[in-house]
């Protein structure tokens, strides 16, 4: 089984290649340079497997939500790869994936959370499973930290940017059951590579067309109506 | 017209760099040519073999979709919607020109995407998408300046021009004169100092209360107003150069309008006098520009490029002072991928690509191209 998986939807770029038993990876926090670094590192991580683009068997990628411009990226990528390769596509919640970015603790509740601008946080909530994968404890949604709702847990740990600019108001909705906070964590290819698998292996793999970004803020326009122009 | 201003000063991407390649790919002059263009509010995409002496034969499918019923209860083009909608389109698009010419991926010999100039967002869905199916298949690819391809636009027609020629470049975005010394040697003659011809129509129209995008429906208002019922004047004509300025022409349109009882017969008077001052303007200018440069082919591109009052009067000037008109087809007027991949296949074909990289240039300067 060789995936590769591309993660474009927060200031990190990230590609990552599962190849048989191994996975590896490049990534750079480099805002601005995803467009041009993807398709280097990908050839980079297909010459280090000693492998070649058609042994590829699937192409994963983080849908977002993100910024607009980078979960695009990463999609537009995929959905070309992998028409050019009749391969299909793996999409992941690019918040699944910061989840994975938690340290590792039995029983904790994970809520990954990447600012949004406009003073909205994109938001969901995890517990990992057995196998090293992910539950999700509710819905992905875009709100204020101070109107985030949570699930009950006795442990909670925090990751991704959201934290690093709403800590104030989420740890007072965390008093008392916060093990771990990290506002330094991005969404990572390697993490998308790991659910995608399992993604492929249940047979969720779409056909490219198919494989769309989720941007879940979808008001981004008013009308002529909405604007008491018509 | 664009609702929110382009991102001017965006830095992503870098700057598009051509280089000159003989070794890494075969020359793919036989091979189709996929043309994507995602540059504003149409996702084009059309295959085309290069064949040098008759352009127009080696098209072998375009596929349009437009997203004008998406923005027009926006009154204008909403980038963000127009980049989200391509990355709906953009693939069955290309699977669907595939099975017109009764192609695979596998048959493509290159990738042309519009680089630029555009709304960021848009230009990087098709140079994404572009780029890494060109990346997997390893073809080379190579990103288009929009303009080129509408200024090679009529080279798809039977009979096409042979450069050196000047073309009048009028769509919603930009009205330039340019003159063509040979494929990617351009010079801009004139530009606009204000609103594009197309967009003055459409603003135009808003101002008398016709739908987005209103031009069209203008044009056609036209048709039916009496001739010399109100005049414009015709602006920048009364003084050599061969620069535009529309927004004037917009202001006394409103002030005729305000003053007059606002029936619908005015309304059709005030658009045919609107339309025959753009035209007339639009006509000056050219003869201007060809006697300037002593050519005598004139080509004609851009969405404005349809308006059947100005395709008319441009024969009969043509007619009167001697120099031929050559106007593409009313769907390569308006934007469309069969001129991406036509401006695509000649660079590809003179051995330029791109490196793996997704470059796009939301402002891009059409002199600045090499030759090709």
């Amino acid at each position: 089984m060789n995936l590769l998986a591309i993660e474009t939807a927060t200031e990190a770029c990230s590609v990552a290649l599962i190849h048989g038993d191994e996975l590896i990876a490049r990534s750079e926090i480099a805002p601005r340079r995803h467009t041009e670094l993807v398709l280097p590192m990908a050839d980079e991580l297909l010459a280090e497997a000693g492998i070649g683009r058609h042994a590829l068997d699937a192409i994963a990628v983080g849908r977002g939500p993100g910024a607009f411009t980078g979960v695009r990226l990463g999609v537009s990528l995929a959905q070309g790869m992998a028409l050019a390769l009749d391969l299909p596509v793996v999409t992941v919640s690019s918040l699944a994936a910061l989840a994975l970015e938690a340290p590792e603790e039995e029983g904790a509740a994970i809520l990954a959370v990447i600012d949004a601008r406009m003073g909205e946080i994109y938001a969901a909530c995890y517990r990992r499973d057995d196998n090293g994968g992910l539950v999700a404890l509710d819905d992905e949604r875009i709100c204020t930290a101070a109107s985030l709702m949570l699930p009950e847990a006795s442990a909670w740990q925090v990751v991704g940017t959201g934290w690093a600019t709403y800590a104030t108001v989420l740890s007072q909705r965390l008093t008392g059951t916060l093990h771990s906070a990290d506002g330094s964590r991005y969404p990572q290819a390697v993490h998308v590579a790991e659910l995608a698998l399992r993604e492929f292996k249940a047979g969720h793999a779409q056909a490219p067309e198919l494989a769309l970004p989720v941007y879940l803020r979808d008001k981004v326009a008013l009308t002529l109506v909405e604007q008491g122009k018509a | 017209m664009v609702i929110c201003p382009l991102v001017r000063d965006c830095q992503i991407g870098r700057a598009a760099n051509y280089t000159v390649d003989t070794t890494e790919f075969s020359k793919p002059a036989n091979k189709p040519v996929l043309g994507i263009e995602t540059s504003c509010d149409e996702t084009g995409v059309a295959l085309l073999r290069w064949e040098p002496d008759a352009p127009g034969r080696g098209l072998l499918a375009h596929t349009l979709y437009s997203q004008i019923k998406l923005h027009a209860d926006y009154g204008g083009v909403v980038p963000e919607l127009a980049s989200r909608d391509h990355v709906r389109k953009l693939l069955p698009l290309i699977r669907e020109a595939l099975a017109e010419a009764g192609l695979t991926v596998h048959d493509l010999g290159g990738v042309a995407y519009t680089a630029g100039p555009g709304l960021v967002g848009a230009l990087l869905v098709g140079a994404s998408a572009g780029r890494a199916l060109a990346w997997a298949l390893g073809v080379p690819a190579i990103g288009v300046h929009h303009m080129e391809g509408h200024l090679l636009a009529p080279l798809l027609e039977e009979d096409p021009p042979e450069p050196p020629f000047v073309a009048l470049l009028v769509s919603g975005g930009h009205s330039m004169l340019v003159e063509v010394q040979a494929i990617g040697r351009y010079t801009i003659l004139g530009d606009t100092l204000d609103d594009a011809a197309g967009e003055a129509f459409d603003k135009t129209a808003k101002l008398m209360g016709l739908p987005y995008p209103g031009g069209p429906a203008l044009a056609k208002l036209a048709g039916q107003g009496t001739a010399g019922a109100f005049r414009f004047s015709r602006p920048m004509t009364d003084r050599p150069g061969l620069d535009f300025s529309f927004s004037g022409l917009k202001t006394q349109v409103l002030l005729a309008w305000q003053q007059s009882d606002q029936g619908e017969q005015t309304r059709a008077d005030i658009a045919r006098a609107f339309e025959e001052a753009i035209v007339d303007t639009l006509v000056i200018k050219c003869r201007r520009a060809l006697e300037a440069t002593g050519t005598q082919r004139l080509v004609i591109a851009g969405g404005v490029g349809a308006n059947r009052h100005l395709r008319s009067e441009l024969a009969r000037a043509g007619e009167k002072d001697g120099f031929r008109v050559y106007f593409p087809r009313l769907d390569f007027c308006t934007d469309n991928g069969a001129m991406i991949a036509l401006a695509g296949a000649i660079r590809l074909a003179g051995g330029q690509h791109q490196d793996a990289t997704v470059q796009v240039r939301p402002r891009w300067d059409l002199q600045s191209l090499p030759a090709a």
